[in-house]
């Protein structure tokens, strides 16, 4: 009946508006014009009751690609990988109540890792808000603490202008999720369509330019200093700003770290890298931090896994702090000169002002000295029996060295997410995909499907545990289905071994609920959605084995490495210690 | 330290609970907070009254701003600015006599009966928050039945005006 009206409606407005260009959409067909119109061809969802227009809409048509995908969360992750390895915003399209309440972990994790989402929820119509109908929850009000902005769109007039904003919000300034939420009768609502140019946002304006006067100050601290450090983070890739980053940074000499979130955006191989900083950074990169005069932060948040105790972090420090969003600025540690600005633009203006003659370098050569002096402690070492258990560490290194650095590489969270920090060396950005603000098991597989979808003839692995991997198994099916060859690197070491670790190093040892039972075989499990699994137990098999994984080009492989139950993450500072206090082995 | 902001935001549904949102998940009390719509209708203005330091004054501006509904705020505490609070105050007289009283206390702090019944009266008074503390801590003899605030509003002195393109 309902589709029987909708298409007299049209051939009515076709007989009034012979001119096509007049022609009324309903809110479905508008949904869909709009992604086109944004470039958003690949959306990741899961049908459901009061997307179902949609859903129909997007049957009709070629030009906008959906992955179903196995969960709703699983959407939200892959939409991530896509937008973290590409720098365009993704898309997720889900059904009211339970649709949305799954992807919530999603746009949480997106939120804090400031990546651009725009996420379309389906809701009840909008007589029924309210009232407790089948599958209602104010999908506004749960995602409001976590996301940049969320819209509930109350009539098709709103829709255009609702995804217009959307985008725009969610790509522009600090990246972050949208959330837009779209009840069933705006579906079926029609209009003549026209898509907005401009989403005229009084109230919304980034400042990109960074103020001239901090930049000259910022220059005046850079040219006096004697211990100096480049400390920089996810926001110099998601502006895009890796090339001024290296310019700068090789203009100037000085040593830099990456967070966990900014690995890629400064070749991990070059000398000038003095590896990751934080809880599990590298000896050099934190007592460098610890004892350096001049601190030059760029798109980095000075989290706490970052910073250690803030009493004791960078007691010596001067601070130049580069940021898109203000309120990351002397949230949790005070700068001495904020600059508010594209990191890209900002640097920029830094690399003019330096170069312009006015200011000399300073020669920094006794620093390096001591910062080499500190990296030979080679704090990401390990021993590798070859008669033993697999180090975790070894599959890493091999992975490393087989891929040479090149593969975009996702994760999920425990301690193989760290030992891939510390051993994978990046050379590009948006190849390193992982979950550092959220910290979310479950992230790694699909991330990497989005990752794969965005990048389909690029290898792409997955590094995993056995606990992270089983939060988001499913999406085996979605991988199967569209034919995702996604290489699959279970560290099994039959622990939560993160979990095992603080229990070691805080809890004397006891392993509450942390040891992972009743596993299943994995390479079964593989096998029955339809992929290549493979076991891999001793050392010496560890190098042919992942040259046989990466040589099946075509074909998702979950290789099952079984990895040294009791192999800890080290350094390590504990919580509540300072840069200069790391536990090292 | 006591802080009062001025703030403009779109007049729009959601736009009060983002803000409220912001405090209580940033772990900061609200104080007080009015809000109603201004002459150009698409604009809200909220008056908010917290406490902190400097730091977290500064981080509570910032994230204000974040918020995308939000199209200006300034912090009225720094600068010279007009303060008013109204309250309504329900009592009931020691006795017949104490009228008299009342009127005293009314004539100091300009307050006024609004309402009167067999057993109570009900007074309203306008003033800085301090005088309407004041304005109730003298009506000691008598039993303040119930007392409703507005929680102050606030506006700059002299011929600085909020607008949209006054951003801090
Ligand atoms: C959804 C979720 N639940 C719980 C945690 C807490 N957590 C952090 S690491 C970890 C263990 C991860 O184990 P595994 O995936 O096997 O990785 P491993 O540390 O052993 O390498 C847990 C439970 C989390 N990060 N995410
Ligand atoms: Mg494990």
């Amino acid at each position: 009946m309902l589709s029987v009206r909708l298409l007299s409606n049209r051939m009515d407005n076709l007989k009034q508006n012979p001119n096509p260009e007049a022609q009324e959409l309903n809110g479905a067909e508008i949904f869909i014009r709009c992604l086109v119109e944004e470039g958003a061809t690949t959306v990741f969802g899961y049908p459901g009751g009061a997307v179902l227009h949609i859903y129909d809409e997007l049957h009709k048509q070629q030009e906008v690609n959906h992955i179903l995908v196995r969960h709703e969360q699983g959407a939200a992750h892959a939409a991530e990988g896509y937008a973290k390895s590409t720098g365009k915003v993704g898309v997720v399209l889900v059904t009211s109540g339970p649709g949305a309440t799954n992807a919530v972990t999603g746009i949480a994790d997106a939120y804090m890792d400031s990546v651009p989402l725009v996420v379309f929820t389906g809701q009840v119509r909008t007589a029924l808000i309210g009232n407790d109908a089948f599958q209602e929850v104010d999908t506004v009000g749960i995602t409001r603490p976590c996301v940049k902005h969320n819209i509930l769109v109350k009539k098709v007039e709103d829709l255009p202008l609702a995804i217009k904003r959307a985008f725009h919000i969610a790509g522009t300034g600090r990246p972050g999720p949208v959330v837009v939420d779209i009840p069933k009768d705006v579906t079926e609502q029609s209009m003549v369509f026209s898509y907005p140019k401009d989403p005229g946002m009084r109230s919304y304006q980034p400042t990109l330019e960074g103020h001239t006067g901090q930049i000259k100050r910022a220059a005046k601290l850079i040219a006096k200093a004697e211990r100096p450090i480049i400390y920089s983070g996810g926001g110099v890739i998601s502006s895009g700003a890796h090339e001024e980053l290296i310019e700068f940074t090789r203009l100037t000499g000085f040593p830099i770290t990456n967070t966990l979130m900014g690995l890629g955006a400064f070749p991990g191989t070059d000398p000038q890298f003095i590896q990751m900083l934080g809880m599990h950074g590298s000896y050099e990169a934190n007592m460098a931090m610890h004892h350096s005069d001049v601190l030059i932060a760029v798109g980095a948040r000075f989290d706490d896994r970052i910073t250690g105790q803030l009493d004791g972090f960078c007691p010596y420090a001067k601070v130049i702090h580069v940021d898109v969003d203000p309120s990351s600025i002397s949230k949790n540690f005070r700068a001495h000169v904020p600059i508010v600005g594209d990191a890209g633009k900002v640097l920029c203006a830094l690399i003019e002002e330096l170069r312009d003659g006015k200011h000399s370098l300073p020669d920094i050569s006794p620093w390096w000295d001591q910062i080499h002096e500190w990296a030979k402690k080679d704090s990401f070492a390990y021993q590798q029996d070859m008669d033993g258990e697999i180090k975790p560490q070894y599959v890493l290194d091999h992975l490393y060295q087989q891929t040479g650095g090149d593969a975009f590489v996702t994760s999920d969270v425990g301690q193989h997410q760290m030992w891939v920090a510390q051993l994978y060396k990046f050379t590009q950005p948006r190849r390193w995909i992982n979950s550092g603000g959220l910290g979310t098991m479950g992230f790694g597989l699909p991330a990497a499907m989005g990752v794969q979808l965005a990048h389909p003839d690029e290898l792409v692995c997955c590094v995993t545990g056995e606990a992270s991997i089983q939060m988001c198994i499913q999406e085996l099916s979605t991988c199967r289905q569209y034919g995702l060859p996604i290489k699959i690197i279970n560290l099994n070491n039959r622990y939560m071994g993160m979990v095992r670790q603080w229990q070691d190093f805080f809890y004397d040892s006891r392993y509450a609920m942390s040891y992972m039972d009743a596993l299943p075989d994995f390479v079964k499990l593989a096998e029955s959605y339809g992929h290549v699994g493979m076991k891999i137990e001793k050392p010496k098999d560890v190098e042919p084995a992942l040259r046989e994984i990466l040589s099946l080009k075509d074909r998702l492989v979950f290789a099952d490495f079984i990895t040294d139950p009791r192999e800890n993450v080290f350094p390590m500072i504990a919580p509540g210690a300072a840069h200069n206090e790391m536990i090292l082995s | 330290m006591r802080r009062i902001l001025a703030v403009l935001l779109e007049n729009e549904s959601g736009s009060l609970s983002r803000v409220a949102n912001l405090f209580s998940a940033r772990g900061i009390n609200i104080e007080s907070l009015t809000v109603t719509p201004t002459p150009d209708e698409t604009l809200s203005r909220m008056t908010l009254v917290t406490f902190g330091d400097d730091r977290i004054l500064e981080q509570i501006t910032k994230q204000l701003h974040k918020l995308v509904d939000v199209v200006t705020v300034v912090d009225l505490t720094g600068q010279n600015h007009v303060e008013r609070e109204m309250a309504l105050i329900k009592l009931r007289l020691r006795d017949e006599g104490s009228v008299d009283d009342l009127q005293r206390v009314n004539k100091v702090y300009r307050g006024r009966i609004a309402d009167v019944s067999a057993l109570c009266y009900t007074s309203e008074v306008v003033g800085t928050s301090e005088e309407i503390d004041a304005y109730i801590a003298a009506m000691g003899e008598h039993e303040v039945v119930e007392v409703v605030r507005s929680g102050p509003l606030g506006i700059a002195r002299g011929e600085q005006a909020l607008s949209i393109r006054q951003n801090q």
